[in-house]
């Protein structure tokens, strides 16, 4: 298979202007001819089906919420990157581009970072236009803030509440097709299939999770705005119901699937406290503005927040100050994670042995109480509300989870996969962050996909397969696939066997975080693939899904995503074990330099490893597209 | 910690429903709310019972999924949703009930699960600002006074779980539509459709079957955002407003 990314030739900064124009249009008056669906209703989602719909599409859009405004983009906290260059400190769009180029371990695509960043801009505006309420200054103009990392203050924040102005902000849009009728909604409605036609994507079936009905629904184009595969590790900070389903059904009908195991671990969460435990909780990033990251010098098992400050400075050890002494505790999420678990494995960790301190009592000294509070007042909050404790009087104490997954179904330039008709959009795709994902840029190419680059490829796609070629939910493929997902819950339901859903989904779970989390060896990695084969098998013969098919049954539901997830962490097991490097939030312990960073292997692994399904129980075939770099230099990454 | 749990079970819209309770004896203060009914749900799978139904998603206090009407009060005795309410906040031995929303707009689906969709159909009716994608001016173009902004702000924070119809006697939505109205309102993006808005949104949560404020306060006592009973003043101003002005007479060519 020849993988054509599609990235239109010449300089860097003319290719999306030249590809728009290049692009095919669909004239106004016939748009009302086509069909699109799109699944999912978070920033992608949401602003995908209302651009579409304004410019004349009629379109169906899907989510599993009872509303579209909870998708989880909604829980995004610290805030979205826009090359606006509003503080006149040096930002510009090839700043972002080479920063998210160069943040991103170098295996993202040159051409689809700079199409990100220049469209950054004008997601402002646009927000700004919606009436989503920005951070102010008291001129009345944005506010910015540096976060994750960078150098400049590009970060537009609305307090630790972005996201959700953001997505309100995409629903209101989507809320206006809706009632203008160019949007038909439906809610709590999950997909569980795509349906291939002729080798082009011509609909999916659905369930609708109130009454159980499985239903066809036939489009022009399909797209999945459906987030991403956190949950494979059982805890994360996605919310309980983000899944892999309706990318990983897509992937089964011939869509590869990019850097599989590329997946992010977020190092400011709040630790766990037993197994009981159903899901992580991020503190945004911005906290390590103001915070020191540190642990005790010596170990001292089971410190207590309310007796750090007893320590003395002489024996603290702020590891990421003393290490980075450049970027201290704004390094990079891959970075800063691996040092708090190196530190914890060291046997230094604080608390339950697995968290360290994150400090603002300088900063409360320096800046005062009322100013924190004012920076930072709601996740201080909220990490009062799951703790129990005051972190305005001891430190917070924090933990790496799973947060974000760069990897996702392979898409070319236009975010098309390699199933004709169908997209990706947001983080169900792979492209623009390579290894690793910067602070503050999941919204910003959420929205950029939805808002500004579907709007003009899909048209393309479109206006070439023409208003006829449309396929009616009669036919076999659609009547097929009906079957299929109504066999597969009929047999989920009758397996009776001992063991609940959960049971498998932390099995799983734990054994994704040991062997393919923060770090990863062969010896793991094939010990690691060798258990899920064998939840795989417990799974069919042994889960219990009490209740019908024919009613709301969220065990049901859990059942078939945990047994997508099953399968999609061997691929990831597979990935990893393939990429003998270390790049990004990927780290393979054969792969360091002598002090221990991770180290990349340009010459070998440039490339974006794409999986193709062969067949269950087949092994899966790679594609590698290779990664041209024009504008940006590859070093290894220093934050010293 | 043990606990007992008096819990609403339904198995569909049509279905009469009923108290069943439970006893649950492996309960830790750590666990919140919802990790508890997981722990019974798991238990009661194994024991071949078919578990409690209840929303819920992110899990973080944003998404405003969860509800659960707990002693009494929606997402329990805490300001906060029910996913970030602890087992902490009950004593040992304690008996807990546990109610869906209780509202002829927020029909029962199965045991503690309600169909909130009547609050989308009132954002459907005016909830956003009429602009396309693309097209915009700048956006610090107009500014707008960090005091203006931030109350927008906190108005637009509202989570849309309807905490405040099931804290509400009447079932009223006035806080809920109040806030949305006023974060539209404050903005000068959102003041050129201002009447419209407010009367098409209000004539919409008419029609969900919502009832009317009587200014009990119960609302803004429950919202787990915080959300000010002032949103709801400032609601009656603008519909005051608008019906004295319509909109239409405006278009005419007079109004203010």
């Amino acid at each position: 298979m020849n993988l054509d990314s599609k990235i239109p030739e010449g300089i860097v900064a003319e290719k999306w202007t030249k590809h728009k124009f290049n692009l095919k249009l669909v004239n106004p008056a016939n748009k009302r001819k086509y069909e699109v669906i799109v699944v999912g209703t978070g920033l992608a989602g949401a602003s995908a089906a209302a651009s579409l719909g304004e410019l004349g599409y009629n379109v169906k859009a899907f989510c599993f919420q009872d509303s579209p405004r909870r998708a989880h983009s909604i829980a995004a906290q610290g805030g979205i990157n826009a090359a606006k260059n509003y503080q006149n400190d040096g930002d510009s769009i090839y700043r972002l581009f080479y920063d998210t180029v160069k943040g991103g371990d170098y295996r993202a695509r040159e051409g689809n970072v700079y199409r990100l960043a220049e469209s950054s801009v004008s997601i402002i505006d646009q927000c700004v236009a919606q009436g989503v309420p920005f951070a102010r200054e008291y001129g009345g103009l944005l506010a910015n803030r540096s976060f994750g990392g960078a150098q400049v203050s590009r970060t537009f924040y609305a307090r630790g509440q972005t996201g959700q102005q953001l997505l309100l902000g995409a629903y209101g849009a989507l809320n206006r097709q809706i009632a203008n009728g160019k949007v038909k909604m439906y809610n709590r409605t999950e997909m569980l299939d795509l349906v291939v036609v002729d080798g082009k994507a011509k609909g999916i079936i659905t369930r609708n999770l109130i009454t159980g009905k499985v239903e066809a629904h036939s489009a022009d184009a399909v797209l999945l705005c459906t987030g991403g595969y956190g949950n494979v590790f059982y805890l994360s900070t996605n919310a309980k119901g983000s899944n892999v389903t309706a990318a990983w059904r897509a992937h089964k009908k011939g869509a590869l699937f990019g850097n599989p195991c590329f997946t992010q671990i977020h190092p400011t969460c709040i630790p766990v406290t037993g197994t009981h435990q159903s899901k992580l909780t991020l503190m945004s990033e911005s906290l390590r503005n103001d915070g020191r990251v540190w642990v005790p010098k010596k170990a001292m098992p089971g410190l207590k927040s309310k007796d750090a400050a007893a320590i003395p400075e002489s024996e603290r050890d702020y590891f990421l100050e003393r290490k980075y002494p450049s970027f201290g505790n704004l390094v990079p999420r891959d970075v800063a994670s691996r040092n708090a678990k190196q530190v914890c494995d060291e046997g230094r960790g604080v608390g339950s042995g697995l968290a360290v301190f994150l400090d603002f009592s300088d900063a409360i000294n320096r800046d005062g109480e009322d100013t924190i509070r004012a920076k930072y007042g709601n996740l201080f909050d909220m990490y009062a509300q799951i703790t129990g404790e005051n972190p305005y009087k001891g430190p917070m104490m924090i933990y790496p989870a799973v947060h974000y997954t760069m990897g996702g179904l392979w898409v070319d330039y236009n975010l098309q996969t390699t199933v004709p008709g169908l997209y990706a959009l947001g983080e169900a795709n792979f492209s623009d962050h390579g290894a690793n994902r910067l602070g503050a840029s999941a919204l910003m190419q959420g929205l950029a996909d939805g808002y500004f680059v579907i709007p003009y490829t899909l048209g393309d796609y479109l206006a070439t397969i023409g208003w006829n070629d449309k396929v009616s939910t009669d036919h076999p493929a659609f009547q097929e696939a009906i079957s299929a997902v109504n066999d597969r819950m009929n047999k989920l339901i009758n397996i009776k066997g001992k063991k609940t859903v959960d049971d498998f989904h932390r099995q799983l779970g734990l054994t994704m975080w040991e062997y393919c989390g923060m770090s990863r060896s062969e010896e793991g990695l094939k010990k690691a693939k060798k258990i899920i084969q064998d939840i795989k098998a417990e799974f069919w013969t042994n889960v219990n899904v009490l209740g019908g098919a024919s009613e709301l049954n969220q065990e049901l539901e859990k059942a078939g995503r945990v047994a997508d997830f099953i399968e999609l962490g061997e691929l990831m097991v597979d990935d990893a074990l393939n990429r003998t490097e270390s790049c990004g939030g990927h780290f393979r312990e054969e792969s360091q330099t002598p002090e221990g960073e991770a180290l990349r292997k340009d010459d070998e692994f440039a490339y974006v490893a794409a999986w193709e399904f062969k067949g269950e129980n087949q092994p899966e075939a790679l594609h590698k597209e290779e990664l041209k770099f024009e504008n940006v230099k590859l070093t290894q990454r220093s934050y010293k | 910690m043990k606990i007992t749990l008096k819990v609403w079970r339904q198995k569909n819209k049509d279905a009469k429903g009923e108290f069943k309770t439970y006893e649950h004896n492996h309960v830790s203060a750590d666990m919140s709310f919802l990790e508890m009914l997981d722990v019974l749900n798991e238990e009661l799978t194994k024991k071949n019972e078919e578990p409690i139904a209840f929303d819920h998603d992110c899990r973080e206090g944003i998404c405003g999924m969860c509800s659960l009407y707990i002693n009494g009060h929606p997402h329990g005795p805490l300001q906060t949703t029910t996913c970030q309410l602890h087992m902490r906040s009950f004593q040992d031995g304690e008996t807990i009930t546990i109610e869906p929303w209780r509202a002829k707009a927020f029909p029962v689906v199965r045991d503690l699960v309600v169909d909130r969709t009547a609050f989308d159909r009132i954002q459907q009716a005016g909830a956003y600002v009429n602009v396309n994608t693309g097209g915009v001016p700048d956006a610090n173009e107009i500014p707008i006074s960090k005091k203006i902004a931030d109350e927008a702000f906190d108005a637009a924070s509202c989570i849309g779980c309807g905490a405040c119809v099931a804290a509400c006697k009447n079932a009223s939505a006035m806080l809920f539509v109040g806030a949305k109205v006023s974060q539209f309102a404050l903005l000068p993006q959102g003041k050129v459709e201002r009447k419209e808005r407010v009367e098409k949104m209000v004539a919409q949560m008419d029609a969900e079957g919502f009832g009317s404020c009587t200014n009990t306060y119960a609302c803004e006592a429950e919202c787990p955002k915080g959300i000010k009973i002032a949103n709801i003043a400032r609601m009656n101003r603008e519909y005051f407003g608008a019906m004295i002005s319509s909109y239409q007479i405006e278009s005419g060519g007079g109004g203010d």
